[in-house]
């Protein structure tokens, strides 16, 4: 917490003395440091010190807002940093409710927005807005994917499903449901719980009920690790999967012995010291989470990584639109779309992205690892 | 649906309801003695679950720095209240404790080996960290108003909650703490029947301090006293019972009985910095079951908060939060249809 504060003291002073005079670039952020998405917010807010300050021969001015997890505050947000600061891009905001609600807006005003944010809603089906729209995670289906196909190889035909009741939640039952459908693996249990609920025995006992092989919980965060603890509480035995959204220490902390064998897919950031050196990702993930540990002391969540990669992605389409136009007028916001939409074989910290009109995610199966929880830690599944 | 599962939700709905029931209790107490609608009560569940997982985990609790800066505050508001009064600051011994306790209370976490400690002095350390809370609450935010409207005193609550969860996010940070259970055994009755330690533990406790405040309030003159406050105010303090002392023993039950429920289901759930409004919110629920008046009916109102919620989770998991907070309005119609609309006693306060 003391880091956080010297990093809004260093905010603030730096933007006091911060003169404009070289050609500046301006970057908004708007993460939800506060309020019940904090888990995810924090580390966000965190890695914007990490960000590029100097582009080429350009600047780069970042203003950093916080919206309280609350999707009015992040639309009011964003309607400031568009109309009183000018900013040439967005990253943010951390919910996926937030950057639904702020799509609109950004389309209006012509600002490319990078979000960091799970759903995949945000940027499919593509439409004239969403063009505006970036995002530096996973599309839910890339994950979803190589679980299923995972279950397929261990002969999976029954899975339990339970999810937050929130977009998160039945995004994730939506992709799952089809992927499954199609692998010929039946879903005989579907449930929804909430973050803060205090039991989720009810949803346990249906799930039970029902006995499936597997159990697939699609929560972000500690909430992760209720349904699968309450499961192995009343005896259930079969194999457990989760999402990217369990991919944290917490979930180890939280998990102790129980989550032992549970299967995810997500960025390979959590299990780096075991990916080869062949992969691009390595090197550029290392020296994100170096960096961090340097400021903070801790490492970084995986969320921090999504809003360290829009970076990236600004970094390489900047020099590309500076072409077009100066910072700070339509133009060079346009041609700044263009670039970012143009970004071929681009390394991040979590993948590789080559985005296309259509995708705006452009991860692929390298932005992806199985990992499983052996002995209390993570490893990659072989 | 068979039998076993039957009695597998009620026992996990009882469980909850008991802890609904015993924040609703001090919800009601807060509410009839001070007129004060005691938002956070949520708080301080969190607070303790959240310190005693700190302790467990051997880091030392941030919380801490909290109760001294309440502490220092209350103390500079007493000093100057002296002042007010006589004309000069005057320094008791009462005042010096007061100031010291957060201090001799932070070296002590300092020095102990907190994450080795038997579980119930950890428990004791949290309940001697959260406990204090309370009446230093009463003293800073409500004590000043005392004799304001209902309105205000619930606008200040919610202030208060909002304020609460945002130190509760800084002192805790954002990722969730769950503690080891009390009794990590499970009786087993017959075949159908298996009985979770932890939530029998949870009713046992429960049971235990429902009686105690029974007892407490029936038996002692302190208890009567509040009674006596909650029910005439006026009266009350022409009978020599202070409104101040008043308040602030409530606030310190309203703060024990939160914080030992926060104890209670911490080694059964995840919980947030921001856990403990839905806690406290169900916990309303079932005090408003009972009027805001009644003690057994809000208990009540409580297990049953509890059960409609294990019950609807297994049935239609989805709509569970609808259909526990949709409760709410066929109580509050029969209550008005049933209840003569009483005026608020505003010009008399």
């Amino acid at each position: 917490m003391k880091s956080m504060k010297l990093t809004l003291a260093a905010t603030a002073v730096a933007a006091l003395f911060s003169l404009p005079a070289m050609a500046q670039v301006k970057i908004g952020v708007v993460t939800s440091a506060t309020g019940p998405t904090a888990l995810v917010g924090i580390p966000q807010k965190n890695t914007v010190p990490l960000l590029p300050t100097k582009i080429g021969d350009l600047t780069v001015q970042y203003i950093s807002l916080d919206d309280g997890s609350d999707t009015t505050a992040s639309v009011t947000d964003v309607k400031k940093l568009i109309s009183e600061d000018h900013v040439d891009a967005i990253i943010g905001p951390s919910g996926s409710p937030n950057a639904m609600a702020v799509i609109p807006f950004v389309a209006e005003a012509g600002v490319p927005l990078l979000a960091p944010v799970g759903t995949a809603a945000a940027v499919l089906p593509m439409t004239p807005q969403k063009k505006w729209v970036f995002k530096t995670t996973q599309n839910d289906g890339l994950i979803a994917q190589a679980l299923i196909d995972q279950m397929s190889k261990s002969g999976i035909k029954t899975l339990g499903f339970i999810g937050l009741s929130d977009p998160f939640g039945e995004n994730w039952y939506k992709v799952t449901s089809e992927l499954a459908a199609k692998a010929g693996i039946k879903i005989v249990a579907n449930e929804r719980f909430s973050r803060v609920d205090t039991s989720v025995t009810g949803q346990a006992l249906h799930i039970l009920a029902a006995n499936p092989q597997a159990v697939l919980v699609a929560a972000p965060g500690g909430a992760s690790v209720l349904p699968e603890k309450t499961l192995v509480d009343q005896g259930y035995k079969g194999q457990f999967y989760q999402t990217h959204g369990a991919a944290l220490d917490a979930f180890l902390k939280l998990g102790g012995k129980e989550v032992n064998g549970t299967i995810l897919a997500a960025s390979l950031m959590l299990v780096l010291p075991e990916i080869s050196d062949s992969n691009p990702s390595k090197a550029v993930a290392e020296k994100y989470v170096d960096a961090y540990k340097k400021l903070y002391g801790h490492e970084p969540a995986t969320f921090g990584a999504n809003v360290y990669d829009a970076g990236l992605l600004l970094e390489h389409a900047i020099p590309i639109a500076e072409k077009s136009g100066k910072p700070g007028t339509k133009a060079f916001r346009s041609a700044l779309r263009d670039a970012l939409e143009q970004t071929k074989e681009l390394v991040g910290t979590q993948g590789v992205y080559n985005m296309t009109p259509e995708d705006h995610s452009g991860f692929d199966k390298r932005g992806r690892e199985l990992i499983t929880v052996k002995n209390g830690h993570w490893t990659l599944l072989k | 649906m068979n039998a076993q599962i039957v009695l597998l939700l009620a026992q996990d709905g009882l469980t909850n309801g008991a802890i609904y029931a015993l924040l609703a209790l001090s919800i009601l107490l807060v509410f009839t003695v001070t007129r004060v609608l005691f938002i956070p009560q949520g708080e301080f569940a969190a607070y303790s679950a959240l310190t005693m997982a700190a302790i467990q985990a051997g880091k030392p609790a941030a919380l801490v720095w909290l109760l001294m800066a309440f502490a220092l505050c209350e103390a500079l508001a007493d000093l100057w209240t002296i002042y007010k009064r006589a004309g000069r600051v005057r320094v008791s011994v009462l005042w010096l404790c007061k100031l010291a306790y957060p201090f001799a209370l932070a070296a002590l976490f300092h020095l102990l080996p907190l994450a080795s400690l038997p579980m119930a002095v950890q428990a004791l350390l949290t309940l001697a960290l959260v406990v204090p809370m309370g009446p230093q609450i009463y003293r800073l935010f409500y004590q000043p108003i005392a004799t304001a409207s209902p309105l205000v005193l619930l606008i200040v609550s919610i202030a208060l909650h909002l304020a609460l969860q945002g130190l509760g996010l800084l002192a805790f940070g954002a990722d969730g703490g769950r503690t080891t259970p009390f009794v990590d055994a499970t009786l087993s009755l017959g075949s159908t029947l298996r009985i979770n330690g932890q939530a029998a533990c949870v009713v046992l406790v429960s049971i235990l301090l429902i009686v105690a405040l029974y007892l407490f309030f029936g038996r002692t003159m302190y208890g009567k006293a509040l009674r006596a406050v909650a029910y005439n105010r006026v009266g009350a303090r022409l009978m020599g019972i202070s409104p101040t002392f008043a308040g602030k023993i409530t606030f310190f039950f309203a703060a024990l009985v939160g914080a030992v429920s926060g104890l209670l289901i911490a080694p059964i759930t995840t919980l947030y910095f921001d856990s403990g409004f839905l806690l406290g919110l169900k916990g309303f629920v079932g005090a408003i079951i009972g009027g805001l008046v009644s003690y057994p009916a809000a208990a009540a109102g409580s297990l049953l908060v509890g059960l409609i919620e294990s019950f609807s989770s297994f049935y239609a998991s989805a709509y569970k939060g609808v259909i526990v907070f949709t409760l709410i309005i066929p109580v509050l119609l029969w209550r008005s249809l049933k209840s003569r609309h009483v005026e608020e006693e505003e010009e008399q306060a």
